[in-house]
């Protein structure tokens, strides 16, 4: 009986979270807008409506990866503390990895503003300690 | 079983012995008398006992016409007496009139033991839970099923048993001779070359024509099936071979004995080259096999740490130190060592599925790849599972469990004390960075934590709670993830298949049955869109009373493909809208804790709230202790 690829599928999710957050850190390091025109070209968020923001995280399917929590699962985890907007607005438009792009066609770009104003109001979560399944 | 005539009595003389009892009763009153004595008066008069002219009937030797309407003693009981000779515990089967006169000789003339005949809703429910079965137990269960709308049904399960190499021994009813097939319905579960239709994705089969050949032919395909690489077997059972008797076939035949292939081991150059190579590595990294037996397990534990080499995949325990995980380990490894790895290439590349596909060896210059795999010794070629061809450095022929013993001599033959040196700080380096991992992995799975839908690794921390403290084993379906402690080479059974959808729940049923012998809490965390292909292998679940928990992974879509055509309407720069059509299960939802007691199966839920989570899946525990199956179904976030 054989396994399969050793790595791929018990990591596939690693995987797709570590290749994802390391294309956006570098683009996070990235000079904002050198090659982007889809993008903002602001380093600083642009004003969201995070109400809008949480609606069309939902109705535009972020959380089908992403979680409705942002917390990740076969995509990132996007919240809390997201990344900053420059780099996060040039992943969508332009992802590195294995997410699809989403162009300004599909999302705007308040859209996106209103997305990330969203993702900036979601709370920590609890420390593992202080959970009684997941302490030591 | 050799010989029946021995073991079971023919009906003639069974009816004499009868008769001759009830002439006893009848001259020996005091017994009926005391019997009365000793119960109440029976409201019902007494059964009258035969007349000379009926006893006379039914003792007299039967004419020719009438011994033409019977057979005490047909093909299909030496049939069984194969089966028995095998060692089957169990056959699956959705019954169908083409095995008629098997199945009728496994019930009766076997006792419905050893094998015993599990009654399955779906011949594809029949061919995963032999997948499942053989998983745990390392042997095949054999199933049958018609040679045309049976193996039509059962065919993905066979596939998935060819693509995750597990044996699988497969009897299919037909009938070839054509003047003698009836009207109708026989005619259309008949065909001219049964196993064609599998014969891409089975390792052997045969059409026996007498006894004898049948009997040999089990033997091959038994050995042929378990010989690694395994693999699924078919034999075809005639419908004339099964239902004419023994005379027919002159006699009882002999039972030929059986001797397994041993598996194949590494040749000792290639061995000894391999160990070299491990020793004298300053970072290699094993991808682990699945351990066949617990010393499977054992061996590999051992090769890494004489060697202080990290591990990922396979049958490892994991939290052991050298259990490690992440791109990293390949990009960083400058020897890979691969155990019968599905896709090696698939592991040692990066692949982006955009518009224009590309790939990246993950590799860096200079470094080895060696791979172990019995695969290398059996392909075919139609059915593409055998992924991309890889660049090897050394390609080792063989079966990694065996190679183990000797790999593990030569590589303690040539440590050096400086090299142990050297082992013992990279040992240090992966004990600290599997235990930063766990830390990680707790940390991880605080994120969404209280969330509704239910997060996956709240779902996974709350199973794992109610679990830890017994003789845990997950049955398949969704993997436990990082914070659940897998020792024992039994408790995880290997994917490695082809993807086959449906099958989760049915492999589920054959795997906790196997482990009901033991005495195992079988737990399993199953997709809903799986669980609809074939959700009456939960009645079979019930029927023989395995016990297993099903924990519903709900995410309420055929969720992979919602990602599909997400991708294809982003890259089209359509909108996701619609991308749900076709691909969601909801409108209305499925409630599948009302499917599951309508199958006679504990069921719970649906829970969206995960404080209600930890208290149903206890209640569940608790009726999985007692014998039965249990169901919570989980509406949970998409992945």
């Amino acid at each position: 009986m054989r396994v399969i690829s050793a790595l791929a599928l018990p990591l596939a999710s690693f995987l797709l979270i570590a290749a994802a957050s390391l294309d956006a850190q570098r683009a996070q390091g990235s000079a904002p807008g050198a090659s982007t025109p889809a993008a903002p070209n602001a380093q600083a968020a642009p004003p969201g409506n995070a109400e809008n923001g949480k609606k069309i995280y939902s109705s535009y399917g972020c959380y089908q990866c992403h979680g409705y929590a942002a917390q990740g699962g076969a995509g990132a985890r996007l919240a809390p503390r997201p990344i900053a907007f420059a780099a996060f607005a040039r992943y969508v438009r332009r992802p590195t990895a294995q997410m699809p792009p989403y162009t300004a066609k599909v999302v705007s770009d308040q859209e996106l503003a209103d997305i990330y104003a969203f993702l900036q109001t979601i709370a920590p979560p609890p420390a593992a300690n202080t959970i009684p399944i997941l302490a030591r | 079983m050799a010989n029946s005539k021995t073991n079971h009595p023919d009906r003639r003389e069974f009816l004499k012995g009868a008769a001759a009892g009830a002439v006893a009763l009848a001259a020996t009153p005091e017994v009926a008398g005391a019997a009365e004595a000793q119960a109440p008066a029976p409201a019902a008069p007494a059964v009258a006992l035969p007349s000379p002219q009926a006893l006379a009937a039914e003792t007299q030797p039967i004419s020719a016409d009438v011994q033409a309407l019977i057979e005490d003693h047909p093909g299909s009981d030496f049939m069984v007496d194969v089966l028995k000779h095998l060692g089957f515990e169990y056959v699956a089967a959705n019954p169908g009139s083409s095995f008629r006169s098997l199945h009728e000789s496994i019930v009766n003339y076997g006792g419905n033991k050893a094998p015993e005949l599990l009654t399955c809703c779906h011949e594809e429910s029949s061919a995963f839970m032999a997948c499942g079965y053989a998983k745990v137990e390392g042997k095949p269960m054999a199933i049958m099923a018609h040679s045309t709308v049976g193996l039509q049904h059962a065919s993905i399960g066979i596939y998935e048993a060819f693509g995750a190499q597990v044996p699988v021994f497969i009897i299919l009813g037909n009938t070839i001779d054509a003047v003698t097939r009836r009207p109708g319905v026989e005619w259309s579960h008949s065909a001219q070359d049964a196993a064609a239709m599998v014969r891409d994705y089975t390792k052997w089969d045969d059409l026996p024509i007498s006894l004898p050949h049948f009997a040999e032919s089990a033997m091959r395909a038994y050995k042929i099936a378990m010989t690694p690489p395994m693999g699924p077997v078919v034999l075809v059972a005639d419908s004339h071979l099964q239902e004419t008797g023994m005379a027919g076939h002159g006699g009882s035949p002999r039972m030929p004995k059986l001797t397994l292939a041993r598996p194949p081991a590494a040749d000792a150059g290639a061995v000894a080259e391999l160990a070299a190579l491990l020793v004298a590595a300053e970072n290699p990294l094993i991808l682990g096999n699945s351990a066949r037996t617990p010393e499977g397990m054992r061996m590999l534990v051992e090769l890494a740490e004489t060697l202080q080499a990290p591990v990922s995949g396979g049958s490892f325990p994991s939290r052991h130190p050298l259990r490690q995980g992440g791109g990293g380990l390949i990009r960083n490894a400058d020897l890979i060592v691969g155990l019968d790895v599905n896709d090696l290439w698939g592991t040692v590349n990066t692949y982006l599925d955009q518009q224009t596909r590309s790939s990246q060896l993950l590799t860096k210059q200079g470094a080895k790849l060696v791979s172990i795999t019995s695969s290398d010794l059996y392909l075919k070629s139609n059915y593409q599972n055998f992924q991309r061809y890889t660049e090897v450095d050394m390609a080792i022929a063989a079966d990694p469990e065996a190679t183990l013993p000797s790999l593990i001599e030569a590589v303690k033959k040539l440590v050096t004390p400086e090299r142990r040196r050297i082992f013992e700080e990279r040992g240090k380096r992966l004990a600290a960075a599997s235990a930063q991992a766990l830390e990680q992995a707790r940390a991880a799975a605080t994120y969404g934590w209280d969330a509704s839908p239910v997060s996956i690794p709240r779902l996974t921390a709350e199973l794992w709670n109610a679990i830890k403290d017994h003789d845990w084993v997950n049955v398949g379906g969704v993997g436990g993830g990082a914070l659940w402690n897998v020792d024992k080479h039994y408790q995880v059974i290997d994917g490695g298949g082809v993807a086959a959808e449906g099958g989760d729940l049915p492999t589920a049923v054959g795997a906790a049955l196997a482990h009901r012998k033991h005495g195992r809490l079988a737990v399993s965390i199953q997709k809903d869109g799986d669980f609809m292909y074939a959700p009456g292998a939960l009645w079979t679940a019930a029927h023989h009373r395995i016990p297993f928990l099903s924990v519903m992974y709900n995410n309420r879509a055929y969720h992979q493909e919602v990602m599909h055509i997400q991708r294809m309407a982003n890259r089209h720069q359509r909108g996701i809208t619609n991308a749900g059509i076709g691909n969601s299960l909801t409108d209305p939802n499925i409630d599948f804790a009302t499917m599951a007691r309508g199958m006679g199966v504990h069921g719970e839920g649906p829970i969206t709230n995960p404080n209600d989570l930890g208290p149903a899946i206890k209640r569940a525990v608790d009726v999985v202790l007692k014998g039965e199956p249990a169901l919570v179904d989980v509406v949970t976030q998409p992945r």
